[in-house]
């Protein structure tokens, strides 16, 4: 089972979310996130959607996105490469006075207390996803509420952009997209 | 300001603008505004009797003459009906653009009638879609529309017009280009994969050519057979590729796959290089996936870089246009077999003693029943290889696929990776359209028949001679062979009694046709000639023939290509092959 996180520039046009999603449900691959939202370009949307690739290969899963009309182009965000983030908000139950060890636990992940209410405490918190699940296992004993995660968000560091990368060149711009894995006969 | 026009005005004159002379179709209420300019139009519009056909003739008319088929339609059931052949052009990779009428813009999304979301529908049956709701739109929309369906792997477009984008004023500007950020074919093969496509062929001392339907698409035969003969290597032609390499050629082993022949199934099992040209490594070829070619290294070109690994891993893999490609390694090949040319005698040998043993055949019935394969054959041989045929799905399909010639590429039309049952006689209504002067012999299936059989009316009143034959062998005979093969002869609804009812021979005439029977052998080359000889109408052949004949090689589906049968629990005598 590998984790693989696609940025994905579409054109900004209606319909083009069920595009993705339909191509997504019909062949079969798991999505655990996706997450998508406006570019310094107003005709150009973004998508980063994190995948479980459990029996595609992900040149596969590429060249099948990057054959539908409006997706532009595709790039895989490496861990090391590329800087992933997620935003989560989560209602934590408050009892004997425990909201200062809640708040702890939270500023120790970056987070913070956003709402005190009377029988909860809410916390934000922005980080990497392994970051995110070890704030909520860590908050998990004093009873988890209700949880909101926004789905990763990644950019490539240094200067290179996706844009430039992928308007100016053919497309999809995987670093792997001549190899090939052995699992293609599932 | 320019000259301004209703949307309607400008859908046609972009039709006009972008070459369609002939499209299919029937109108209703949230199309009726394009009706009123096509009246004036150029444009010759068959009004067909259901949708359906109105696809299907679009796609018969896009496989013959290489050209996009345009199919037209009004909202909700119209649009629905579009449903199958569209589907059906996308897994065949035609091109064919449907124009469907949307509900009026402010009613789209309030249930109104006889709304369906087409686009949403459509989406994953379509290369792509459109929903317009400004007039200014449509040009663009139309000029896209074409480039798409007729570029890169060929596919169908849809575009849904909102009634109101049809009434409402514009200005009609067809853009000078079409240009589109996420959608650029390649087309041109990179010349490593070239040279490297080229020494594994030189190496290779089993090497087939697996030819699929792109090289059809791409109006490849003449390269083919060029890099064919350079090569030396045996030659397998699946179901849609059909006519793309000469069946008179010595070097063609036949169709592969689960009706296949033996030596071209066996072939692909034991080659040592497949040089995979437009073909996709579908179940009905691979058999068992992992059991396939299981020596083999594979050399695969396409223009769809989404085909290259989806099934079968590709060692080397060449994308772009395959006219290009073949061109690109014709010179290539020709430079290293010049250095070294393995010997593929030992290869043919093996090949020739199965071509020999086990050609295609069957056996004549013993009640005295005229064998379906028979009248087939003597279609094919009587009419000869410039004629067109069109194929519904079933047994039929696979004996029209077996025992007629082909020799030239676009003279063999079916539903291959639908498997759509009824597409032949709208599909042979299109091909006569779009070829005329050519004879278009629709082989269909008693059961095929009656789901599509409406559009003779559109034939005859349109003087679009068309000619069927109607295998009719009174049951769905293909459900019915696996019936007898895995279900004990249990016969669950496959029983369609279509030699009592109905009467085609009577229906046909009903409809405007030549109506004609044949009942014994005896009969059949001269109904045949019969038939040829009437040019001023559609005529319909009702071929009573042998209920039980099966279709044979078989490889039953999900098992290995090893597995292949010549009959039924026959399997050929491998040992005294030397394989």
């Amino acid at each position: 089972m590998a984790q693989h996180t696609l940025s994905v520039l579409v054109e900004n046009s209606p319909g083009v979310l069920a595009r993705v999603a339909g191509l997504f449900a019909r062949r079969g691959y798991n999505i655990d996130s996706l997450a998508v939202g406006p570019t310094e370009n107003p005709t150009v949307s973004r998508m980063t959607i994190v995948l479980n690739l459990e029996g595609h290969a992900l040149d596969q899963v590429s060249a099948q996105l990057f054959k539908l009309v409006n997706v532009i182009g595709i790039q895989e965000m490496k861990s090391g490469e590329s800087y992933q983030r997620e935003l989560l908000f989560v209602k934590v139950k408050k009892s004997n006075g425990n909201e200062s060890k809640i708040a702890e636990i939270a500023s120790r992940f970056n987070g913070r207390v956003i709402d005190d209410g009377s029988s909860t405490v809410t916390i934000e918190a922005v980080g990497m996803p392994k970051d995110l699940e070890a704030l909520l296992s860590q908050l998990k004993e004093f009873g988890l509420r209700e949880l909101v995660q926004s789905g990763v968000i990644a950019i490539e560091s240094g200067d290179v952009t996706l844009a430039e990368r992928t308007l100016t060149e053919t497309g999809v711009a995987s670093s792997e997209s001549h190899s090939q894995t052995e699992d293609y006969q599932n | 300001m320019g000259e301004q026009i209703t949307g309607a005005q400008s859908l046609v004159k972009s039709l006009e603008h972008v070459g369609v002379d002939v499209m299919f179709g029937i109108p209703g209420g949230a199309i009726l505004p394009a009706y009123d300019p096509i009246f004036d139009s150029k444009i010759r519009h068959i009004l067909v009797r259901h949708e359906q056909g109105a696809g299907h003739a679009a796609t018969g008319y896009a496989q013959v003459t290489g050209k996009v088929g345009v199919c037209i339609a009004t909202s909700g059931p119209g649009a629905t009906n579009l449903v199958t052949p569209l589907a059906d052009a996308q897994m065949d990779s035609v091109p064919i653009v449907a124009i469907t009428g949307q509900v009026p813009g402010p009613a789209i999304g309030t249930d109104a009638f006889q709304e369906a979301d087409i686009r949403g529908v459509t989406m994953p049956i379509t290369k792509h879609n459109y929903l317009i709701t400004n007039p200014d739109d449509i040009p663009r929309a139309i000029a896209e529309a074409f480039y798409i369906a007729g570029s890169g792997r060929p596919g169908p477009v849809l575009v849904d017009i909102a009634k109101d984008a049809l009434q409402r004023m514009t200005e009609f500007k067809y853009p000078q280009s079409v240009s589109l950020l996420g959608y650029k074919p390649q087309t041109e093969p990179d010349s490593q994969s070239i040279r490297d496509a080229a020494a594994l062929i030189a190496q290779s001392k089993k090497p087939v050519f697996y030819v699929g339907g792109g090289v059809i698409k791409a109006n490849a035969s003449a390269e083919l057979i060029k890099l064919a003969e350079l090569v030396g290597a045996p030659v397998v032609t699946t179901l849609m590729a059909r006519g793309a390499f000469p069946d008179s050629h010595a070097q063609n082993l036949g169709m592969p796959g689960m009706h296949g022949t033996v030596a071209a199934v066996t072939s692909l099992q034991k080659a040592d290089l497949l040089i995979t040209l437009g073909a996709r490594f579908d179940d009905r070829v691979t058999g068992k996936l992992s059991s396939f070619a299981v020596n083999a290294k594979v050399i695969h070109a396409d223009i769809d870089p989404a085909e290259i690994g989806k099934n079968r891993y590709a060692d080397v893999a060449i994308i772009g246009d395959l006219k290009e490609s073949i061109r690109a390694l014709i010179p290539a090949v020709d430079a290293e077999l010049k250095k070294s040319k393995p010997d593929l005698e030992t290869w043919w040998r093996q090949m020739n003693s199965l071509r020999s043993t086990y050609p295609l055949g069957y056996n004549e019935p013993d009640d005295g029943s005229v064998s379906p394969q028979y009248v087939i054959e003597r279609i094919g041989a009587i009419t000869g290889p410039d004629a067109i045929y069109v194929a519904g799905v079933g047994q039929h399909q696979m004996w029209a696929s077996q025992f007629i010639k082909y020799e030239k590429p676009r003279t063999w039309l079916n539903s291959g990776g639908l498997g759509t049952m009824g597409y032949a006689v709208p599909a042979a209504m299109g091909a006569k359209v779009g070829a005329p002067k050519t004879p278009v012999w629709a082989i269909d299936g008693d059961g095929c028949f009656q789901m599509t059989n409406q559009e003779l009316v559109t034939c005859s009143l349109n003087n679009i001679p068309i000619k069927v034959a109607i295998i009719n062998n009174e049951s769905l005979g293909m459900v019915r062979q696996w019936q007898s093969l895995f279900y004990q002869g249990r016969y669950s609804n496959t029983d369609l009694h279509s030699k009592r009812v109905p009467d085609f021979a009577k229906l046909a005439e009903a409809m405007g046709c030549v109506g004609l029977r044949c009942e014994s052998k005896g009969d059949v080359d001269r109904i045949i000639k019969e038939a040829n000889a009437i040019n001023d109408a559609p005529v319909v052949v009702d071929f009573n023939v042998h209920r039980d004949a099966m279709v044979w090689p078989m490889v039953a589906a999900g098992t290995s290509n090893d597995e292949i049968l010549i009959a039924r629990e026959m399997a050929p005598d491998w040992d005294s092959q030397e394989l």
